[in-house]
């Protein structure tokens, strides 16, 4: 259940004190939270998580709200595979479960995966096997709650790799698949 | 790196009878072949320093990447008029010998004379007169060596024919038309994006290319004159592996739009692409055979990539390679009946081979372990393609058995993605 924290900052502590004498019942009434400035028309501006800082007793669940790049700001992007592999690998659901979540409940956002593979191999072979690393996370994005109109998954093959070096270090490191905000 | 250069360089001068390093060409040559090559003399041609070319060392230079020459004694001023000495050319162990001139004409042209003698018969057997403009030059040296190779050999030679390739320097890209020795070339793109799979148009006029320049792999087709660029597919996720028919009318490409990377063909002019596979597995890197009734491409249909065979209509598919677990990029000589490719071995070891489709074993023409991306020369008797060394990317042409390797010079930059450009220049 999404719960948002909406107040106006009049004065600010002053404010603050009298929301905290109203009994505001938290669970039903949304609520947004907001930095100090004056609420717009309608909420379109990046909305940060505010702590519950100086409402007193009455417990304020500091809730991220999924909308802008901030919401999955904090969120790992990158996604590792084995060699020759375009297997999704248990360890990276987590991520994968936390960006899904932010597609699915904000229609608007949208997202590239971009597929890379390490330097081993043709140029054109490794992007079409980037391309499958793209794909499958996609394809779980998807599964987990993103729409497809909100994805695209394209490769860079081995064109961009992140670490150089010709050893395993470097290879797992560019065998991944990226997600990025569009 | 560059002192080992200027050595080879000294060494190559010294042994060859070159010049100063105007050409630095490092050549590996397998001990015994020279008894096959034909030896030929090509002195310095009258007054060619005073052109801006060393017309002779670049004719010398062609005549040996070839394969099918080698470089004899070459000292002595001679010109087109000279008679020459042929007891002393044939104790020089010359079969052939040519000598011109270079002549600045009033109007800024230069005139370029020259003869082909047989030395053993004691014959003129060639002669030419060329008037070219400063720009023409090099140009004018690799007619000459094309004149020279198919009067002595009966073969055409490669040499007026152009290359296309891709440098890396400090982050930035640019693809390359050069001359096939890979010098006198001018840049057709640049981009701080990669730029990959350069393909000929069979009339030389267009190349096609991947260019990562929207953030995703499209395929481009460029006018090589004018610069005129298009993209001519950029479909959801990546559009790459241009292949032109032989007739000029049709590519076909690598298309993920469907989910998973499958064969397209398409109208070189654009439009609807028509999908030619229909595999759950990656299908790409098509390659027309020269008579335009087939694509061999790589495929891991069958759990890892290899090269198969189909109808260019599409169809049924024949698997073609079955040596080791990766064999990819594949290249079909001119005549139709050799197939060249890169095959992995022990786990990561990439090397060009070559494998008669009549019937036959792979060879490795190659002893490095990082190729890529052959393709043949149109008089199928050469291949070029991308290898690494000390840490560098380079290009090197091979005759096919892989006896007479050579590689073409770098300035530096890595150098890779190489496609040999047809007879019409």
């Amino acid at each position: 259940m999404k719960q948002v924290l909406r107040y106006t900052v009049l004065g600010g502590v002053v404010a603050l004190l009298a929301a905290c004498g109203s009994n505001v019942k938290l669970d039903d009434t949304p609520v947004e939270s907001r930095t100090g400035s004056p609420p717009p028309a309608d909420s379109t501006g990046p909305r940060t998580a505010q702590q519950g800082s100086g409402v007193g007793s009455q417990k304020v669940e500091p809730v991220a709200i999924g909308g802008g790049s901030t919401a999955s700001a904090n969120l790992g992007r990158v996604v590792y595979f084995d060699y020759d592999s375009f297997v999704v690998k248990e360890d990276f659901r987590p991520l994968i479960e936390s960006h899904a979540k932010v597609l699915a409940t904000n229609k608007g956002k949208r997202m590239v995966v971009e597929g890379h593979t390490d330097e081993r191999g043709g140029r054109e072979y490794n992007l079409a096997l980037g391309q499958k690393r793209a794909e499958a996370v996609a394809k779980s994005l998807a599964l987990l709650g993103a729409s497809d109109a909100q994805l695209e998954a394209v490769s860079f093959g081995k064109e961009r790799p992140a670490a150089t070096g010709s050893d395993e270090g470097a290879w797992a490191k560019n065998r991944r698949a990226e997600l990025k905000d569009r | 790196m560059r002192i080992q250069r200027r050595r080879i360089s000294a060494a190559l001068a010294a042994g060859l009878g070159f010049g100063p390093a105007a050409f630095a060409q490092f050549r590996v040559e397998i001990a015994g072949v020279g008894a096959t090559q034909l030896p030929v003399a090509i002195t310095r041609f009258r007054d060619e320093d005073a052109s801006g070319q060393a017309i002779s060392a670049i004719v010398r230079a062609d005549l040996e990447r070839s394969g099918q020459f080698r470089s004899v004694d070459s000292s002595g001023t001679l010109d087109e008029r000279s008679a020459p000495e042929f007891p002393s050319w044939r104790g020089r162990g010359a079969d052939a010998l040519a000598a011109g001139s270079v002549t600045r004409l009033p109007d800024g042209r230069f005139d370029i004379r020259y003869k082909l003698w047989d030395v053993v018969k004691g014959e003129e057997v060639l002669g030419q007169a060329l008037a070219v403009s400063a720009a023409d030059l090099r140009l004018a040296a690799h007619r000459i060596a094309d004149a020279i190779h198919e009067k002595l050999t009966g073969e055409r030679g490669v040499n007026a024919t152009r290359l296309a390739y891709v440098t890396r320097t400090a982050g930035r890209y640019a693809l390359h038309i050069t001359d096939a020795d890979g010098e006198g070339g001018q840049v057709a793109l640049t981009s701080p994006h990669s730029i990959i799979s350069p393909a000929w148009s069979p009339d030389g006029r267009r190349l096609a290319y991947v260019s990562f320049e929207n953030g995703k792999a499209v395929v481009m087709v460029q006018d090589v004159a004018s610069g005129q660029r298009r993209s001519l597919a950029n479909y959801r996720g990546s559009n790459s592996a241009p292949a032109w028919s032989p007739d000029g009318k049709r590519l076909a490409v690598t298309l993920s739009r469907d989910g998973i990377s499958q064969l397209y063909m398409i109208d070189a002019e654009g439009g609807e692409p028509r999908r030619l596979t229909n595999t759950s597995a990656i299908d790409t890197e098509a390659v027309f055979a020269p008579d335009g009734q087939s694509l061999y491409f790589v495929s891991d249909r069958g759990g890892s990539p290899q090269i198969y065979r189909m109808p260019a209509a599409g169809g049924n598919a024949d698997r073609v390679t079955f040596n080791g677990s990766y064999n990819i990029s594949p290249a079909i000589s001119p005549d139709g009946r050799t197939l060249a490719y890169v095959a992995r071995s022990n786990g990561s070891q990439f090397r060009v081979m070559t494998l008669d489709l009549g019937g036959g074993t792979p060879s490795a023409v190659t002893d490095t372990s990082d190729d890529e991306s052959p393709s043949f020369a149109p008089n199928g008797r050469l291949l070029i393609y991308a290898t690494r060394a000390q840490g560098r990317d380079l290009l090197m042409t091979t005759t096919l058995d892989g006896k007479i390797r050579t590689r073409l010079l770098s300035t530096g930059a890595d150098v890779r993605e190489p496609a040999w450009g047809p007879f019409n220049r």
